[in-house]
């Protein structure tokens, strides 16, 4: 290969700006949770006293550990039954003549685009009304509502890049349409299926405005609301280095998924939105 | 005619291979529209209801139907049009310096020599973290005496107790945290550019500057309009980055955030609703607005097929 000197000093400059760009704010709230109390007030980008004791407070907190438990708990069961009824649509989208389809990619494509704002009060009564305020399926419902668009999307620009002769082949071989597509094509459309999953989660981790409108306590509120209500033990102390802990704990699954899938993340993100 | 029978039997395989299709096809279709259509379309209805009612959770006695006069007085209310209008300077001035800057990103992801997956990887990060975390760093980042960033102000300015700081820091995060999403949309429509025709360009002459101008973007436009649109309705709803960063002190709030006080902190349904209202016919605006204007097709739908 011919290598330009030139050309791969600049790229590594380039480079190493957009990770100063990237890295600069998370190391800051990374040096913040490991600063020592009595230097908060000391503005410096790097603590001068390290300390543990900032993530040894927040796991002593019931509030914290019952919102992480809430926010995986929460997530995991929205992404599973997005997924679900997400590649069932996608599926039929991709693959099938049915009239209704361009309506239904019309709906999805509006959810996607709804303010989500606009549900909160609605939603606060219906909620209310049939007891569903303040509890896991109170959240997961609106949480699946509002991942279905991104599955769909997702999953249908995946599923037409299989080969689709295979369910041909299933079905000469006297599959029913509905085992030809569970037997032959989902396992096909696994790493399809595990992107746009990680997607789903992304997205319900991130959510912050119905996890504190539709919950009034522990018992179903996230982790993002649960940091929004911190406060320090006593009136004068200031919460910054429990939320900077509680931030970054929050922030390592995101950074695992991104670690172990960041082809996956580019090519689910690329592939759904684009093509228009 | 000896051949008509077998014709007919093939056409009535087709015909119920077709039925059979779409009957699968609703069955499968049913969960997830169901679901998109109980949770937003009778919400929605129901809060066009409840915004023509007086109805403060905190005087029920005094609920009454009132026909339109919420609107009234939302519309001439001016913490709405504060309200309105920072949203929209947020959404405008944001959403423009992420199509620049993911630009520029996203050209770097796509023809960097060196380290193409550490750049990819990075850029995730932002994209994947929570906003409300983000928005905790920034926020302490400007608070004077704890943050490394308000040391460079002049001493004696606290820039989320202002109006025009705290907007351009609620900027700065919003733009922060999402250019690399902005970047990822507009690398997949660089990859849309055949190299053959950048070549064909540059034997003609072209320099680096007149091949993006004139070969890459024109190719990139759908692209962009998609990318531009998605952001621009996500910029509009912005609620967690001023929640957190300023709390809409100083007149720094949003629509959303305005929304959200009356109804969740007010518990004044009547208000809040008519505002959600509002918020929802906005969003519409903008969404027929950009589909007029420049054509662009959803996903999924034959304009797709090229």
């Amino acid at each position: 290969m011919r290598t330009d000197r030139g050309a791969r000093a600049r790229w590594l400059a380039v480079d190493l700006l957009v990770a100063l760009y990237v890295l600069i704010p998370v190391l800051w709230i990374v040096s913040l949770s490991f600063k020592h109390p009595s230097t908060f007030g000391d503005g410096s980008f790097i603590p001068r006293r390290w300390t543990l004791e900032n993530y040894a407070g927040i796991f002593d907190n019931p509030d914290f550990t019952r919102g992480l438990i809430n926010s995986i708990g929460i997530g995991l069961i929205a992404t599973l039954i997005a997924i679900v009824f997400g590649t069932m649509a996608a599926y039929a989208i991709a693959r099938l003549d049915f009239p209704g389809k361009n309506t239904l990619v019309a709906v999805s494509l509006l959810v996607a685009m709804f303010p989500q704002i606009s549900l909160v009060s609605p939603l606060f009564q219906i909620e209310r009304a049939l007891g569903l305020f303040d509890t896991w399926p109170g959240l997961i419902i609106p949480y699946i509502t509002f991942a279905l668009p991104l599955t769909i999307f997702t999953l249908s620009s995946f599923l037409r890049e299989i080969p689709w002769e295979l369910e041909q082949a299933a079905k000469m071989d006297g599959a029913t349409p509905f085992q030809a597509f569970w037997q032959v094509i989902a396992p096909l459309a696994m790493p399809g299926m595990v992107t746009t999953a990680i997607l789903t989660f992304i997205f319900c981790w991130n959510d912050f405005l119905f996890a504190i409108s539709l919950t009034s306590s522990n018992r179903a509120r996230t982790a993002p609301a649960t940091i929004s209500f911190f406060t320090g033990s006593t009136q004068f102390e200031d919460p910054a280095g429990s939320i900077a802990a509680a931030a970054v704990i929050v922030t390592i699954p995101i950074i695992i998924f991104v670690l172990f899938f960041q082809r996956r993340i580019v090519s689910g993100l690329t592939s759904g939105a684009v093509k228009g | 005619m000896s051949t008509r029978a077998p014709a007919r039997h093939a056409r009535r395989r087709i015909s119920e291979e077709k039925t059979a299709q779409r009957r699968l096809a609703l069955w499968l279709c049913a969960p997830a529209a169901l679901i998109m259509l109980l949770v937003t379309g009778w919400p929605i209805l129901y809060a066009v209801l409840l915004s023509l009612q007086r109805y403060d959770l905190r005087f029920p006695d005094e609920r009454a139907w009132v026909g339109l006069s919420n609107y009234a007085a939302v519309l001439t209310d001016p913490f709405w049009w504060n309200a309105f209008w920072v949203t929209v300077v947020i959404t405008v001035i944001s959403v423009a310096i992420e199509l620049v800057l993911g630009m520029l990103l996203a050209l770097a992801m796509y023809r960097t020599l060196i380290g193409r997956g550490v750049i990819r990887t990075l850029v995730l990060i932002p994209y994947g973290i929570v906003t409300v975390v983000a928005a905790y760093g920034w926020r302490y980042a400007w608070t004077p005496g704890t943050g490394w960033l308000a040391g460079a102000l002049p001493p004696g300015s606290a820039p989320l107790t202002e109006k025009i700081p705290g907007v351009a820091i609620i900027i700065l995060a919003e733009v922060w945290k999402t250019t690399p999403f902005m970047a990822l949309l507009l690398m997949a429509g660089l990859a849309l550019v055949p190299d053959d025709l950048l070549k064909a360009a540059s034997m003609d002459g072209a320099t680096a500057w007149q091949r993006f101008w004139q070969v890459t973007l024109p190719l990139m436009r759908p692209a962009i309009l998609v990318a531009l649109l998605f952001r621009t309705l996500d910029a509009f709803r912005i609620f967690d980055n001023i929640y957190v960063l300023t709390g809409g002190a100083a007149d720094t709030g949003s629509v959303s955030l305005l929304a959200y006080r009356n109804l969740i902190g007010g518990l004044n349904l009547g208000i809040g609703s008519t505002m959600s209202v509002l918020i929802f016919l906005t969003v519409a605006a903008i969404s027929v607005l950009f589909i007029r204007a420049f054509g662009i097709s959803a996903p999924g739908t034959q304009g797709e097929r090229r």
